[in-house]
């Protein structure tokens, strides 16, 4: 029972990290139809944030142990954002606006944008970096003598719940999100009404990137980071966005929990790789029976 | 008001527009009409950005806006009801109404609460489905919702793509009521494309009558004969 109960919570948790990073795709892919292959080196951008914070703000913020206290983490966190989601903003102006209704073209020209960022990455330091956790989220809460749940995931699990919160609160009550709504479902209606669309697809764009950057800067707290620690998410973040259903953010947010608890407990009952393996087959096998994903967007016309 | 300029415009390689030039007075009401797929749509389409012009201009106000984006034309006044409604379906039905709004600034757009009061006089039934999303109502109100939109902010051009298609008589007959009522207020020019020829010609001041792609007939509406149009538009 303790098992199991673990398990899920690391399916949880394993899925919020999904759902942040899979948001920015499915905004991208949602409104612009663009398949932005730079996505996973966002999230290695904002994990290197919190890095040069721990290397640089740290020590400025109170001396030898500063870095224990956390202080520098929290920090860290808002400014990947911003970090993040300004290169996503340089992305979309210098490259992704000039290949519009080219995907292809798209494609691999973010793909090498992705390399490049990988190989810069590499050129600072080939290695795996660590960065040290804050002293209050080591430990965990102990529901039982087995289950011990780490405060490193409820901080995650909760850093989540904050953003789909904001997310939420700018598509659905923001006129900006209304906007985009608006041009997701009907670009030319949305432009002929006066709606600048372009500016709509650079400020998702950005926010897009800007949380893969918080899903980067979430990402220290399991275990140390590199130059490719963005791979490693970025198919299932593709999967989270199959899944779910285009331009749907309750069918993304229910994806991305699924394949989190479903990737942890396949893995657990088999091999890392099998369980993959699995998780893609039933992927596929889900998407013979609806196509269109979990949450079908459907209306009169 | 508004006057199109010997327009030419392609799909890829096929010529839909040939040499189109038309003009709408201030405060007139002008009947576009025309068969099935001779361009009607398309030059509307053209004149708010929508579809680029290879040849010719179009000039609003005084101003050459050939080039200009559609967002800019509609912040300049032009508003477009386009065929088919397009309506956006997931947004509720008031959320419509104030992406209606989006083409004034935003100390306007604060100051629209009696627009929009005025918008739900004229349709009662938007009013009655504010919260109902947009996608779950009927053709006919989704067109009341159409136009509601648009007039919400006060073009000072209104282009409408078949307001009637498909729609049931009674709401053609408000909709027809509306655009009387818009034009004895004379604040507004209007492009109209309509199939139905005798309400056309009862509505309209002038009418352009096209065909594969050009302007073949034109004429004050009371002078036309309805003979010479019927010709054109049986198949």
């Amino acid at each position: 029972m303790e098992l199991i109960l673990s398990q899920i919570f690391n399916g949880v948790s394993l899925g919020s990290i999904l759902l942040l990073a899979a948001l920015g795709l499915a905004f991208s892919f949602g409104l612009m139809k663009v398949i932005n292959m730079a996505h996973g080196e966002f999230i290695m951008v904002g994990a290197y944030v919190t890095y040069f914070f721990q290397q640089f703000i740290a020590p400025a913020l109170g001396g030898e142990n500063a870095a224990k206290g956390g202080l520098f983490f929290i920090l860290s966190i808002p400014a990947a954002f911003i970090i993040t989601g300004a290169l996503g903003y340089l992305l979309e102006v210098l490259i992704i606006r000039r290949l519009y209704g080219r995907p292809l073209d798209t494609l691999l020209a973010t793909w090498g944008v992705g390399l490049m960022l990988q190989q810069l990455a590499r050129s600072y330091d080939s290695r795996n970096v660590p960065v040290t956790s804050p002293d209050w989220l080591n430990g965990g809460l102990m529901i039982s003598d087995a289950l011990s749940l780490p405060y490193k995931r409820i901080f995650i699990i909760a850093l989540v719940v904050f953003c789909i919160i904001g997310i939420y609160y700018y598509l659905y009550r923001s006129p900006q999100g209304r906007r985009t709504r608006a041009v997701m479902q009907n670009r030319e209606i949305a432009s002929v009404l006066g709606v600048a669309t372009r500016r709509v697809d650079v400020l998702t764009f950005a926010l897009g990137a800007g949380l893969a950057g918080v899903a980067g800067s979430a990402l220290t707290l399991l275990g140390q980071i590199g130059p490719q620690v963005g791979t490693g998410y970025i198919v299932d973040a593709f999967m989270v966005v199959v899944l779910g259903g285009v331009g749907s953010l309750p069918g993304t947010i229910i994806a991305a929990f699924t394949i989190g608890i479903f990737n942890t407990f396949l893995e657990m009952s088999t091999t890392a790789t099998l369980g993959k393996v699995l998780v893609f087959a039933l992927i596929i096998a889900f998407l013979q029976w609806r196509p269109n994903g979990l949450v079908a967007v459907r209306s009169r016309t | 008001m508004l006057s199109v300029n010997g327009l030419q415009v392609f799909y890829g390689q096929s010529r839909i527009l040939n040499d189109v030039s038309i003009e709408v007075p201030p405060g007139q009401i002008v009947c576009l009409m025309g068969r099935n797929g001779v361009g009607k749509t398309t030059l509307l389409k053209s004149i708010m950005g929508v579809l680029k012009a290879k040849k010719g201009n179009i000039v609003y106000d005084g101003v050459d806006i050939t080039t200009t984006a559609p967002h800019k034309r509609a912040h300049a006044g032009l508003g477009y009801v386009p065929q088919g409604r397009g309506i956006f379906p997931h947004l509720t039905v008031y959320e419509n109404i104030l992406m209606g709004l989006e083409a004034l600034d935003s100390k306007e757009q604060r100051n629209s609460q009696d627009s929009i009061e005025e918008v739900y006089a004229n349709f009662p039934v938007l009013k009655q489905m504010g919260k109902r999303v947009a996608g779950t109502l009927s053709g006919g109100q989704q067109q009341q919702l159409a136009i509601g939109r648009v007039l919400v902010r006060h073009p000072k051009v209104l282009l409408l793509d078949e307001p009637t298609e498909g729609i049931q008589p009674n709401i053609v007959q408000e909709i027809e009521t509306l655009i009387q009522s818009l034009q004895e207020r004379k604040n507004i020019a209007i492009l109209l494309i309509e199939q139905f020829l005798d309400f056309a010609l009862g509505i309209a001041d002038y009418c352009y009558v096209m065909e594969k792609g050009q302007i073949v007939s034109g004429g004050n509406a009371k002078e036309l004969d309805p003979e010479i149009i019927r010709e054109h538009l049986s198949v």
